[in-house]
């Protein structure tokens, strides 16, 4: 032991460290300290998959897992054509496939690879409520599923990712990107609905941060392919698309040629579908037998209890007695579309990488909020935009964590993944909060005018908090009347539901100043 | 000297917390018959009197740590049955395997675990922050720990912990309090003994020999705190003419020289000549008998196992481990410092780990993380512990064998390869800058024969995971562990003779 040598000169007064403390993890570069912290997110990610997953041991329907299982049976099996269509091998009352083609094109690889392990997995109707095997054979099919999940999020979430970081910090304090990485790769929400719950929305998810990583570095054309794709894989990703959209709009408006470069986009986007969709365009029919199997309108405005407008308002007004279907659905597109104007609107006049991203934000919370047939699982859409703005809006980043995840706390508990949604929580918290990069983080920009300063805001957000806390508690010891089995979920909705409301409104009014304040500095400009 | 104002303390706390996150999560993952093992303990110590403890046999596992082990579970035991009572339940709680039961052990191990952040606090409370925080990440999120304590299931973050709490106590000199947790150390788990004569030494050149009178003075309170350490440990049974019974629960030398896998030790090559003579002996015409009992079966017994070389008995692995430890003991005896007492218990426990009698391949911890506090001091150091550890995590793999935990043991040893690479090539890049380019050579880099070593330890985890089970399926099923174990054994080796050279020079 060389003798004690004196720290390095950290006073106590609070001035800056000479090194700051997550210096040896940033020194060799963004790519390396990327590498670095998402060998830990992998890391946790295998951990999760050890847990239960959705509809484990509950027959006949099972869950999401065996639906995934059943695509890979169906694909592996038919040919494309019948894949949505109902017959002798395919029912579709039984999880039918719902999602667009590259999903199912997912489905047939994972399939395949399930096959050369584990014959009898995929075999047809045979292989139906897989559970009847026991022991040792659903464990091992248990961790195949698993894996695919893993290897989809490591070769899709992960590159797209690191491609974002990359563009978009390309010159920022270090320690403030290894925080942002860290952010992003570890959160909670994807990891429990993916690993957890069982699903694969690290895919479209991971296209979608790839093609929003493609704007940020101007390549147009390739924001296009990555979206139509990321579209493909998940109709939920039309969130997106007013943001994508508007930005892409807005920009194009500004060029020497509008058309020619709004046409160039267009047939990006029109060759990705073709390909992405060919077996299904060789007759009308044939496209909208898909495309109606996309849209399940059949299923009502909402369904459980998502913390969403429809849903929530619900308990007074009874939206399903009082309209019929079709009306709802106009009324919920109507609405959807209103929430999301003022952010495509401000992108279109004034299109700039950050409103961009608050347009995602923006978007994607109209249609979690307004849009029909939304599903608890959808807020990872509008977190995930917040996720990649977690650097400019910290404190809200945090809160909307949290309250993402508590609305979706009923699900996971019946899925029985309480001790990861308590552990990931808790780890999130832990490193939101790690030493050394609160002093770099940069107070919310827009703080002098936004509605923080409300008096009565933070009082409102401590009740709030208290409350969740406590239904929490309430919801896993206590058993609810017997007249409203539900109460406690319907207590946490509208909980959730208010804080996303005034999150939104928060993000509106961001995204709005933001442009202004811009406007404001081009006239201070002219005027000199 | 307060260091938590400048927020390093904090580091640790939080580096714990993440740590204990991961532990949560793993849960669920597989547990060895060492679950079961620590949970009867749970019950014996619980349902039986004192008396009772180490005569039960009412499972197979038996009682066989020190008494200070046996009580510590008899504290664990007391919050066991407001969880459930079926744990403590010495007939009906056997292989209880019940969520109530997973969950309350496992979290004793996480709790058990402040043992070891304290030791890691206290004993690089005065180090640099750089230093510090790689010590804390080095050692709190130790992937051996994890996969020994909290998927395996042990306790040794906790043992460890006292163990580091004893060497931060020498290195500021007070050696009356280093020893006395040295000794509740050896009465937790007695294959700690194998540093005793390390301390000795030290002990007595450092505290005792000034002048006649102080230097008796202290010896003989050095000896009554060791006497009274012992006494509160073993009086009980001593007492109750017992001591008879629980040494011999203590000490099992019918189990063998080799554990069912081979620790990677010097034994390894022992055998691997012993077979390979026997053969060759066999081609050339000479009549070996074949021995009757196997290697991979586990239990030797008293037939001999050597065709050809001598048999080795406990006493030969005793000599051959004091005479391994006895330079560093000259050392120790000549110049005896504070700052190197951590580098002497690890090497100690290296010459544990590769002489010693049934030695089992989790005993690697007992020098890695000592070695870690090493680590830091110098370049040489670091770049020695970047190999040693690599191999003593790997060495650890074939713990897991389920294909369940596979991704985790693989990413937990790529994570802590990639953070130690990160924080030694730091350290040393800011070194460089301080001393303005003095171009010592002073940069982390990993030479070409370690490179290639370790290049080489992928192609054997290929080799045994992939191709083994491909080509020849079932067949052969114990060359996998071996090529494992030899493989780890030269790397062992080679950290042995390094350590070694380093202690002389």
């Amino acid at each position: 032991m060389p003798p004690k040598r004196k720290p390095v000169n950290l006073s106590g007064d609070g001035t800056a460290p000479p090194i700051d403390t997550w210096w040896w993890l940033t020194h060799k570069g963004t790519t390396t300290s990327f590498l670095c912290i998402s060998l830990f997110a992998l890391l946790i990610r295998s951990a999760v998959s050890m847990f239960p997953y959705s509809g484990a041991g509950t027959p006949p329907k099972f869950g999401d897992f065996e639906a995934q299982r059943h695509w890979m049976e169906i694909t592996t099996n038919l040919p494309p054509i019948d894949w949505y269509r109902n017959g002798t091998h395919n029912d579709l009352a039984y999880w039918g496939l719902d999602y667009p083609p590259l999903t199912a094109y997912q489905s047939y690889i994972h399939g395949i690879l399930l096959r050369t392990f584990d014959p009898d997995s995929v075999s047809l109707l045979t292989s139906r409520g897989h559970e009847s095997y026991h022991g040792l054979k659903l464990l091992c099919r248990k961790l195949l599923m698993r894996w695919t999940v893993f290897s989809s999020d490591a070769l899709i979430f992960f590159p797209a990712a690191l491609f974002f970081v990359l563009v978009y910090h390309r010159n920022r304090a270090k320690s403030e990107v290894a925080w942002h990485i860290a952010m992003i790769l570890l959160n909670p929400c994807l990891i429990l609905i993916d690993h957890g719950h069982f699903q694969y929305n690290c895919i479209s998810l991971g296209l979608t941060v790839g093609a929003i990583a493609a704007v940020l570095c101007g390549s147009e054309v390739l924001t296009c392919v990555f979206f139509t794709l990321a579209l493909s894989h998940k109709q939920m990703s039309a969130y997106f698309a007013p943001a994508f959209f508007s930005h892409l709009l807005g920009k194009c408006l500004r060029r020497k040629n509008p058309v020619l470069s709004v046409l160039k986009l267009g047939i990006a986007v029109i060759v990705t579908f073709v390909v992405v969709w060919w077996p299904y365009l060789h007759s009308v029919d044939d496209l909208l037998m898909v495309l109606s199997r996309l849209a399940p309108f059949e299923r009502g405005i909402y369904e459980d209890y998502v913390a969403n407008f429809w849903c929530t308002t619900s308990i007074l007004i009874k939206w399903k007695k009082l309209f019929t279907t079709p009306s709802l659905k106009s009324m919920s597109l109507a609405a959807t579309v209103l929430a999301s104007l003022p952010s495509m609107v401000q992108q279109i006049l004034s299109p700039s990488n950050e409103g961009f991203l608050y347009g995602l934000l923006n978007s994607s919370m109209a249609f979690y909020l307004f849009s029909f047939q939304v599903h608890e699982k959808s807020i990872l859409m509008p977190f995930l935009a917040a996720t990649l703005l977690a650097l400019k809006i910290p404190d809200h980043f945090n809160h909307l964590t949290y309250y993402a995840l508590f609305s979706m706390f009923p699900l996971l508990c019946r899925d029985k993944l309480l001790l990861p949604y308590l552990t990931l929580h808790f780890l999130f918290t832990l490193i939101y909060h790690s030493p050394g990069t609160h002093i770099t983080l940069p107070k919310t920009k827009t703080s002098s005018f936004s509605f923080t300063s409300f008096p009565g805001y933070v009082f409102l957000l401590r009740t709030h908090f208290f409350i969740s806390v406590l239904l929490h508690v309430v919801y896993l010891t206590i058993q609810p009347p017997s007249k409203y089995p539900f109460l406690f979920e319907a207590l946490i909705m509208i909980l959730c539901f208010s804080y996303f409301v005034m999150f939104a409104i928060y993000t509106n009014y961001t995204q709005w100043n933001f442009s202004s304040h811009f406007r404001s500095a081009d006239k201070e400009k002219k005027q000199i | 000297m307060d260091h938590r104002n400048n927020g390093d303390g904090r580091l640790l706390l939080w580096l714990f917390a993440v740590a204990t996150s991961v532990k949560l999560l793993l849960i669920p993952s597989y547990r060895s018959t060492d679950f079961e093992v620590h949970r009867n303990w749970l019950a014996i110590t619980h349902s039986l009197p004192l008396s009772q403890w180490y005569l039960d046999e009412t499972s197979q596992w038996t009682l066989d740590y020190p008494p200070f082990f046996a009580y510590f579970e008899r504290f664990l035991s007391f919050f066991a049955p407001l969880v459930d009572p079926k744990i403590t339940d010495l007939h009906s709680g056997l292989g209880y395997a019940a969520d109530s039961v997973v969950y309350f052990q496992r979290i004793t191990a996480m709790a058990s675990d402040l043992c070891l952040l304290l030791g890691v606090l206290r004993l690089t409370r005065k180090a640099e922050p750089l230093s510090r925080n790689l010590i804390c990440v080095l050692v709190v999120l130790s992937p051996g720990l994890l996969i020994v304590d909290h998927v395996h299931f042990q306790y040794n973050g906790f043992l460890l912990g006292w163990l580091l709490l004893s060497v931060s106590f020498l290195q500021d000199g007070r050696d009356l309090v280093g020893g006395f947790l040295f000794a509740v150390v050896l009465c937790f788990k007695h294959l700690f003994a194998v540093a005793a004569p390390v301390y000795f030494v030290y002990l007595l050149r450092h505290y005792c020999w000034s002048g006649l009178a102080t230097g008796l003075r202290r010896l003989l309170t050095l000896g009554a705190v060791v006497v009274a350490v012992f006494a509160a440990a073993f009086g009980p049974f001593i007492y109750n003419g017992q001591i008879q019974q629980v040494i011999s629960r203590m000490f099992p030398f019918g189990r063998g020289l080799c554990h069912a896998y081979w620790a990677p030790n010097f034994w390894v090559f022992y055998i691997i000549l012993d077979k390979g003579l026997a053969f060759s002996l066999r081609k050339l015409g000479v009549d070996v008998q074949v021995p009757s009992a196997s290697f991979t079966g586990g239990l030797v017994g008293d037939s001999s196992p050597f065709a050809v070389l001598p048999q080795i008995t406990p006493l030969t692995t005793f000599v051959m481990v004091l005479l391994a430890l006895t330079p560093c003991l000259i050392k120790a005896w000549r110049k005896p410092q504070p700052g190197l007492v951590a580098r002497w218990i690890a090497y100690a426990y290296t010459c544990g780990f590769l002489f010693g009698w049934h030695v089992h391949e989790k005993a690697s911890l007992h020098f890695t993380i000592p070695l870690a506090i090493v680590a830091v001091q110098s370049l040489e150091d670091a770049k020695h512990y970047f190999l040693v550890s690599i191999v003593s995590c790997y060495s650890l793999f074939p713990l897991l064998y389920e294909p369940r935990e596979y991704p985790i043991k693989v990413l937990l040893l790529l994570l802590h390869s990639m953070v130690m690479w990160l924080g030694f090539s730091a350290q040393y890049a800011l070194k460089e800058k301080k001393e303005d380019g003095e171009s010592k050579k002073s940069k982390f880099e990993i030479g070409c024969i370690e490179k290639s070593y370790l290049m080489g330890l992928v192609i054997v985890e290929i080799v045994s995971q992939f191709l083994h089970p491909y080509f020849l399926g079932d067949r052969f099923a114990f060359m996998p562990l071996m090529l494992i174990s030899t493989y780890c054994a030269v790397g062992i080796m080679y950290s042995w003779v390094w350590q070694l050279k380093r202690i002389l020079t």
